[in-house]
């Protein structure tokens, strides 16, 4: 007779001293682990729920400005420092971290229409209402100095936006046309028109750096090449663009905040169809600002909130919005990809996270390892009804929400009308417009 | 660990044999060359056994689904693995690595954690779900190679007990293991002698170290069976139906003659559950918190104990219910009843999920295995019949025993207990995840008394015995899992250790309404109601969003694009799609005539008007 039973030796099991940890040995065996999904379901659910808990993006409100905050930029080396352009014609340059501000300049009369930073930080450029477009040092003036510009250049008309070359001594203002300037000449390079309209934005490619973007308000958006002197092409939508933003990883996609309160994400290459539209303002959308990492945008918009959308889902994920927000006029990502930052009417800038329940600050490994743990499991039973009501809802102001239900009406109506007159014609005869196409009226090359 | 391998897989590759077929006649001067190269690789035994052992599947090589479909068979990339034999790597110093690439791993072991049942087709879903359906599977694949890998960590090894050749195991009486096993295994057996409170039943705790138990007399009492330390010891003064412990050993439930009741560690009555009465049989679902009592008056009560809610009171219409067990893979209740059926039951239904005929008189007993494979029953017609839980409820094997059993249990490693008046026997399977074999008992045992409750003890092998003369502590070898996980049932835990152990435990209560048939289903994709949708929306616009658009030819080149030519490509996929159609509207047809055909085959009698 052969015996052994199974006799474990409690010292194996059990820690040596009260200092030691305790010993946890494993065993996988899925016999041993029964309920397996349900368990994780559950999980997956409490998590779902906690995130929703934890949700509280707002961090700070930046206030000086004395006036509506018209235009934002980010310093492209420096991520505590953010530039902003009040409706009064000041500037102001502010640290994130202390959440001070740290230099005011009168810039202009009248609006700041533009700002922008040069690629490498020491400088930025400002266009306003008084047709000039001025040169600044990033560093304040030292002390008996006078505040004062490095260029001005005086324009003929008025410039209602700027951008900069990523790469070279170029930058671009809009206003009745486009304008290439060298930074060295106060005259143009080039001047690019196509019909005579205020075109209301102008935007670099940041990959493919010669080509820019610009919107005008004849409902169309115009595409350029540098280094020909006249436009690529453009897309006439059903209504006026305010802005456009490419992806910064995919150069070929943009996206353009339309005043029919939604978003369209073109692929350059195929300006007759839209890649995606973003649907879920309730008024017309102001500005657009992609994340560096080229999944998500944010969009502000007149109805008094921010909204996040991730690029291939035609509804945000997030959206934001406090009491005392108004119409936001602008809105940035930053570097980190991980604030949001919107300038709004009443004088405000507004610091966000993009995530909404993440936690800030150092994590320790055990934090992270279950944040991940939960975020895998968050994304595994995200289709389930039940965790995906949860991590739908939002609080939403009465305004937008009786919003939305009007317009959910409106729409329904729309297409019944259109339902009706599909079943009551020869067959053929009436097709159905795709979302995707409605809104486009025509590509010109 | 063998594993079935395919009957053409230890011929040689053909490049192999090519090289063979080459070779050159040897030269004196190359011996030394040559022995030193077979002296660094083993060669051909080697190889044989690396094609039978399983390769983590690469993420490279998730794009050819079709092969990899079948289920059960070793899947490995071909390439790269002739490219290893062709070339194998050599280091700088010239040696050779003996065993290249990463471990194998046994084929048997990887089917153990593999969670994706891969005979089963994924629904028909648009390219990008698709993709990302397949990523997933082949993530799962790795995971389930990887966790078999960790299988060489577990520290112990089960237990067995050989007969020499010709010895029959079943005459080894407990007295001779006793005798041959360690001092610390010896203690785990023992009797103890309570006879005034007669027969017993007896309840181990989920992690294997407290045993409660209840004598019909009343007497109640829960000790550390390890350190043989009493934890309480009450008489209730009623008859005490049965015993059973809660999610830890610091709570259990006592059904008495009237009413259940719960007791703590220290035999303090803490609840009366009057909405339980006259209760035969107790079970509880640990994962769910759910305590499941079977009365007297054929109701079927589910007592959420973290809440102290009764979720469910199902009425099974059977009479008086007292053959109860959980299955628990499942968490579905198996209630025996006196028509010789055994019904499966979940609180979210009203109504069985299942009902299965398995005797010709009532149901006496039911147990049903750890990994809820196995269902075992006996019944008064002295049968004992083994099914198969999965699919249609077959039934396995059966033997017929003298007496029939009483009470059944199983172990965690499958062996199967069945108490018969004062004698216990107890069968074992063939090999891993295999039902018992009912012929060849692997152990017997008399007792002085008449069974009245099994229960193995989780983590050890014993198997507690409870019976009119007291409790006796019988050693099983080879009954129980060797390496329990510390995060789930740790006999060694710490008070600390079981308290974050218990909060963790109900922060994860599963819901009483996910009990169903397959606990997986959850993580499937719901084709049904997916479709389902899609047809409410289709009727709700009015036209199909999702449909293909009639074909339009693209313009060609200027000077290809004429009328008729696009007429002429328009025509020709049209009629392809016609004559697809076609083809398989025949093919369905005679599917359809042999449907029709076969209630004709039997000739018309004229009773046929009396069926219903």
């Amino acid at each position: 007779m052969k015996v052994k039973m199974l006799s474990r030796n409690p010292d194996n099991y059990v820690r040596e001293t009260k200092l030691d940890l305790q010993r946890v040995p494993r065993n996988y065996d899925p016999t041993l682990h029964p309920f397996e999904v349900p368990r994780e379901y559950v999980r997956a659910l409490n998590a779902t729920k906690l995130e929703r808990v934890f949700a509280k993006p707002f961090l700070a409100s930046l206030d000086g400005h004395r006036d509506g905050v018209n235009c934002l930029a980010k310093h492209p080396k420096s991520l505590a420092t953010v530039l902003s352009g009040a409706c009064d014609g000041e500037v102001r340059i502010w640290n994130l971290t202390k959440r001070k501000c740290i230099r005011t300049i009168q810039a202009h009369e009248g609006f700041v229409r533009g700002i922008c930073t040069r690629f490498c930080g020491t400088s930025f450029f400002t266009v306003g209402d008084d047709k000039t477009v001025k040169h600044w040092k990033m560093d304040g003036p030292g002390y008996g100095e006078e505040e004062e510009p490095l260029h001005t250049i005086l324009g003929k008309t008025v410039y209602t936006g700027i951008d900069h070359h990523w790469k070279e001594a170029v930058f671009a203002t809009c206003g009745q046309q486009v304008d290439i300037w060298d930074e060295q000449r106060t005259s143009p390079i080039c001047s690019m028109t196509w019909g005579f309209d205020s075109i209301s934005s102008v935007k670099f490619n940041p990959i493919e750096t010669f080509l820019l973007g610009s919107c005008a308000s004849d409902r169309n958006i115009v595409l350029y090449d540098m280094r020909q002197a006249t436009p690529l092409k453009k897309v006439i939508l059903d209504m006026r663009t305010n802005t456009i933003c490419w992806n910064p990883m995919e150069a070929f996609i943009f996206t353009a905040a339309n005043e029919d309160y939604n978003l369209y994400t073109f692929d350059m290459r195929a300006l007759d169809t839209p890649v995606m539209v973003h649907m879920d303002h309730v008024s017309a959308v102001l500005d657009v600002d992609y994340s560096p990492t080229g999944k998500e945008f944010v969009s502000a918009s007149f109805d008094k909130s921010i909204r996040i959308f991730p690029v291939d889902k035609s509804r945000s994920r997030e959206v934001y919005h406090t009491k005392r927000m108004q119409h936001v006029i602008c809105v940035k990502w930053t570097s980190d990809s991980k604030y949001i930052m919107c300038g709004s009417d009443e004088m405000n800038i507004r610091l966000w996270k993009a995530n909404a329940s993440e936690k800030l600050g150092v994590l320790t490994s055990r934090e992270k390892a279950a944040k991940d743990y939960n975020q895998k499991l968050k994304e595994k039973f995200q289709h389930h009804p039940h965790i995906k009501r949860i991590a739908r809802h939002r609080h939403l102001p009465k305004s937008i929400y009786s919003q939305i239900q009007e317009q959910r009406i409106m729409k329904e109506a729309r297409r019944r009308k259109e339902v009706n007159r599909l079943k009551h014609s020869k067959p053929g005869s009436v097709s159905i417009v795709p979302e995707k196409k409605k809104h486009i009226v025509a590509v010109v090359k | 660990m063998e594993t079935a391998s395919k009957p053409g897989r230890d011929v040689q590759p053909k490049k192999a044999r090519l090289q063979t077929k080459k070779k050159k006649p040897r030269r004196y001067w190359e011996e030394e060359a040559t022995l030193t190269a077979a002296g660094a690789s083993p060669g051909p035994p080697r190889n044989k056994k690396r094609n039978r052992e399983l390769r983590p599947q690469r993420p490279k090589n998730i794009n050819i689904p079709k092969k990899s479909r079948i289920p059960g068979k070793p899947q490995c990339p071909k390439k790269p693995r002739e490219q290893r034999n062709l070339e194998p790597q050599r280091n700088l110093s010239g040696a050779q690595d003996p065993f290249p690439g990463p471990a194998p791993v046994p084929e048997e072991v990887a089917r153990k954690f593999r969670r994706i049942d891969k005979s089963k087709k994924l629904p028909h879903s648009k390219s990008k779900t698709r993709s990302r359906l397949e990523v997933a599977e082949a993530e799962e694949e790795e995971i389930s190679i990887k966790a078999a890998r960790s299988e060489l960590l577990l520290a112990e090894e089960p237990g067995f007990l050989e007969g020499e050749d010709g010895e029959d195991t079943a005459k080894i009486r407990q007295a001779e293991i006793v005798e041959a096993v360690d001092i610390a295994s010896a203690a785990k057996h023992f009797d103890l002698n309570l006879r005034q409170f007669g027969p017993y039943r007896l309840n181990y705790s989920p992690v294997g170290r407290h045993l409660a138990f209840g004598g019909h007399r009343g007497h109640v009492a829960t000790l550390d069976w390890v350190t043989k330390r009493l934890m309480c010891e009450i008489n209730v003064m009623e008859a005490v139906q049965d015993i059973r412990f809660l999610h830890s050993e610091a709570l259990f439930a006592v059904a008495q003659n009237r009413w259940l009741h719960i007791y703590d560690n220290q035999g303090i009555e803490l609840h009366c559950i009057r909405r339980c009465d006259r209760v035969t049989r107790l079970e509880f679902l640990p994962f769910h918190f759910l305590l499941a009592t079977a009365s007297e008056t054929g109701f079927l009560t589910y007592l959420d104990v973290s809440v102290g809610k009764i979720v469910a009171a199902l009425n099974a219409r059977a009479g008086r219910l007292d053959v109860m067990t959980k299955n628990p893979y499942n968490a579905v209740i198996h209630l025996g009843h006196s028509n010789g059926t055994v019904s499966l039951w979940s609180p979210a239904m009203k109504e069985p999920l299942a009902k299965i005929l398995c005797h010709r008189g009532g149901v006496r007993a039911v147990a049903v295995d750890s990994t809820g494979t196995y269902m075992a029953t006996s019944g008064l017609d002295h049968q004992l019949k083994i099914f198969d839980l999965r699919g249609m409820f077959q039934p396995l094997s059966a033997r017929t025993l003298p007496l029939g059993a009483g009470h059944l249990a199983f172990s965690q490693r499958g062996l199967l207990a069945a108490g018969m008046s004062d004698v216990v026997n107890i069968w074992m399977g063939q090999g891993m995840a295999s039902p018992p074999s009912l012929e060849q008992p692997y152990l017997t045992h008399r007792l002085s008394g008449h069974v009245h409750g099994l229960h193995f003890c989780p983590f050890e092998d014993v198997l507690g015995l409870g019976h009119s003369g007291g409790i006796t502590s019988m050693l099983v070898p080879g009954a129980a899992e060797p390496n329990f996980d510390g995060l789930e049932n740790n006999p060694y835990r710490s008070q600390k250790q079981r308290q974050e152990w218990e909060v963790k435990a109900l922060l994860e209560k599963v819901p009483a309404e996910l009990i169903c048939l397959d606990p997986r289903a959850l993580a499937e994709v719901d084709v049904i109601s997916l479709e389902q949708e899609k047809k409410e929306r289709i009727e709700r616009l009015g036209y199909d969003p999702e449909a293909k658009a009639p074909f339009q030819p693209k313009p060609k080149q200027k000077g290809h694009s004429s009328t008729a030519s696009l007429v002429k490509r328009k025509r020709k996929v049209m009629d392809k799609e016609h004559r697809d159609k076609v083809r398989q509207s025949l093919e369905q047809q005679p599917q359809k005539q042999e449907k029709k055909a076969k209630p004709l085959k039997a000739r018309p009698s004229a009773l046929d008007r009396f069926v219903r």
